[in-house]
């Protein structure tokens, strides 16, 4: 059974993240890498953050790369997967980003580190964070964007029309920046700012690239992907194409990782807001120290 | 009856948790290791020190008084 807003199979996404859990040391540079620079980005603030979630922790990998200097104190490291949640230790707590089991105005920030592109109702998972924060709480968070293993998807995509004349979805579709500037907007953050960065992995050859994915715990969890396995001339085809077009001088092939970083507060009365239009207290004019030349239009009501 | 898991639960993540169904409030049950949600009617397993806060994980709360 599926309804239109559910695109990924949860429970999938749970089993491949459980069984990627036990060897996840070989395959977590990724996640090491984008924690690092979340972690970087927090180190940037000038407030500390003495309750704090890992929202999606993965094998723990944030809670390695945080430095002392975000005053965290108490880090609850959350994750769908049992066995991730195990292997992150500390404060683990198995849970589902769809519905989060945190108190309202619980933590000082909820970070999240390339976790979020596997949640159906991303619009509904913002606004439960945004109540879990304390007022002026920090979201911080990257998740994959629309760039990411684009290579890979066209190359499965032309393959499979190729050699079986027709299509299952193969790579995830991803978020893009606009539109999750809005989301953070309307699920009542405060002076969201978005950004966006490309890492490119080379791989010796693309069937390395997907046995990393599955070593993610990343593979494809699509609720309408086709059951089964591609079959296998079209998966050489694909790996064939991905070496023909992209393939490097030195014979290895790029893969792009875009990550797109959310960054936004629960409102306080302390942020700064737009005045109300007609509250000025001193004249523009007397400010640029020049003559006003009225319009014969007041300002405000009417 | 199932054995209680050895670890038992954080009292930090006690002051944070809530039901994920309802966010009520949740009760540490200690002898059965659970924590239990009167409103959602749940009772959800803590395995290992983790809490399971996955609603299809949980267990119905039988009809009679819990108490």
């Amino acid at each position: 059974m599926s309804d239109q807003m559910t695109v990924f199979d949860r429970a999938t996404v749970r089993r491949h993240r459980d069984r990627a859990a036990a060897g996840l040391d070989a395959f977590d540079f990724l996640f090491r890498e984008s924690a690092h620079r979340l972690a970087d980005r927090l180190d940037d603030m000038t407030r500390t953050f003495p309750v704090a979630l890992d929202l999606g922790c993965h094998g723990g990998e944030l809670a390695a790369a945080l430095s002392p200097k975000t005053g965290i104190e108490t880090l609850v490291q959350a994750d769908l997967s049992p066995a991730m949640a195990g292997r992150a230790g500390g404060l683990a707590v198995t849970m589902d980003e769809e519905f989060l089991p945190f108190a309202q105005g619980s933590l000082d920030a909820v970070l999240s580190n390339l976790s979020l592109h596997w949640v159906n109702d991303l619009p509904g998972a913002l606004l439960q964070i945004r109540h879990a924060l304390k007022p002026d709480g920090l979201f911080l968070a990257g998740v994959l964007g629309g760039e990411t293993l684009h290579e890979l998807r066209h190359c499965l995509t032309q393959a499979e029309v190729e050699v079986e004349g027709g299509l299952s979805p193969r790579v995830s579709p991803f978020a893009d920046g606009p539109d999750l500037g809005s989301l953070l907007q309307r699920a009542g953050f405060a002076l969201p700012v978005v950004d966006s960065e490309i890492i490119t992995v080379r791989y010796e050859n693309p069937l390395k690239l997907l046995s990393d994915l599955r070593g993610m715990g990343e593979s494809n969890a699509i609720a309408e992907r086709r059951k089964g396995f591609m079959r296998r001339a079209t998966l050489m085809r694909a790996m064939q194409m991905y070496m023909d077009e992209f393939g490097g001088d030195d014979g290895r092939v790029p893969a792009t990782f875009h990550i797109i970083w959310m960054h936004a507060w629960a409102p306080h009365e302390s942020q700064q807001k737009p005045l109300r239009p007609g509250s000025a207290s001193a004249r523009l004019a007397d400010a640029l120290n020049s003559e006003e030349i009225g319009l014969g239009v007041k300002p405000g009501r009417d | 009856m199932p054995q209680p898991s050895a670890a038992a639960i954080d009292p930090k993540l006690l002051d944070i948790l809530v039901c994920p169904l309802t966010k009520g409030p949740l009760k540490y049950d200690r002898e059965h290791n659970e924590l239990i949600s009167e409103k959602g009617g749940l009772a959800y397993p803590i395995r290992d020190g983790i809490p399971i806060m996955l609603i299809d994980e949980a267990r119905p709360l039988d009809e009679g008084p819990a108490a």
